[in-house]
């Protein structure tokens, strides 16, 4: 049963994945990136890992895909403002992508193969294991991602100030 | 062999990681509007990610998740500012077509 589910949520990522590319509307790729990200949230729940899917749902569909449409919006590029790409570019664009995918798939052949280091256990996305690692290994990290976050908030009403200087 | 992941074989995981990330790629190299390059971007994190988890599930090991949890919060800062740039871009030029941008380097 969960075999198909995850074909068919790999099936829903990858189609989405690719209308987000190649929608001309970029309100549209917005929308199908949000799909795109549920569905990816459905593989996070999958591999039982449901802190996991929870964040990504919260931080990516709730946080960043609104400030992409926010900016959209403020920008008023709703509707088709891109000039026409040359052929050229496209060949050259899709056979660069295609061969990274070529080489991606070249290089997994062994995967199945791997080792898995652990004792085999179910619990591991749980947000009691995470939490221990989090807050016992990864405690510096943490503090410096806050750090990270405060430098960020600031540079962002930096940039987006008006200066009045040139004014 | 472990059992721990049931829906599908990690060869899967990665194959469906290497397409996402692919199809990144060829949205940053393809479309000239900044902003769908910036969301094609953050379909690489996410490919990225799912790699991740898929790897942390199939060791048993919570580390991977944890990464995964520091990328996307360095994910959001980078969008913020992103963002921000993008912002003051349009304001100065009128336009977010990568390709007027390319005076930058003058």
């Amino acid at each position: 049963m969960t075999q198909y589910f995850f074909y068919f949520l790999s099936f829903l990522a990858i189609f989405f994945a690719a209308l987000v590319v190649l929608s001309k509307n970029p309100v549209h790729s917005v929308l199908y990136l949000i799909l795109c990200f549920f569905s990816i949230a459905g593989h996070y729940i999958l591999l039982n890992a449901q802190f996991l899917a929870a964040v990504h749902i919260i931080v990516y569909a709730g946080a960043i895909m609104v400030l992409f449409l926010f900016v959209l919006m403020l920008m008023n590029l709703n509707r088709d403002s891109e000039p026409p790409k040359s052929w050229q570019g496209k060949v050259a664009a899709t056979l660069a992508a295609g061969l990274l995918l070529l080489v991606f798939t070249a290089s997994i052949k062994g995967a199945d193969a791997l080792p898995s280091g652990n004792q085999p256990d179910n619990t591991v996305g749980l947000l009691t294991n995470l939490g221990k690692t989090l807050y016992n290994d990864f405690m510096l990290p943490f503090e410096v991602s806050s750090i990270l976050f405060l430098v960020a908030m600031v540079g962002a009403v930096m940039i987006g100030k008006r200066e009045e200087v040139s004014e | 062999m472990n059992q721990v992941l049931t829906a599908a074989p990690l060869s899967h995981y990665v194959l469906l990681s290497s397409i996402l990330f692919s199809i990144g790629v060829l949205g940053v190299l393809f479309r000239r509007n900044a902003i769908i390059i910036f969301m094609c971007i953050e379909l690489m994190l996410n490919a990225v990610n799912l790699l991740l988890a898929a790897f942390s599930v199939h060791h048993s090991d919570p580390s991977g998740q944890v990464f995964v949890f520091f990328i996307m919060a360095v994910a959001a800062a980078e969008v913020a500012v992103g963002l921000a740039i993008l912002i003051m871009i349009y304001r100065n030029t009128g336009s977010i077509n990568i390709e007027t941008l390319s005076n930058i380097r003058h």
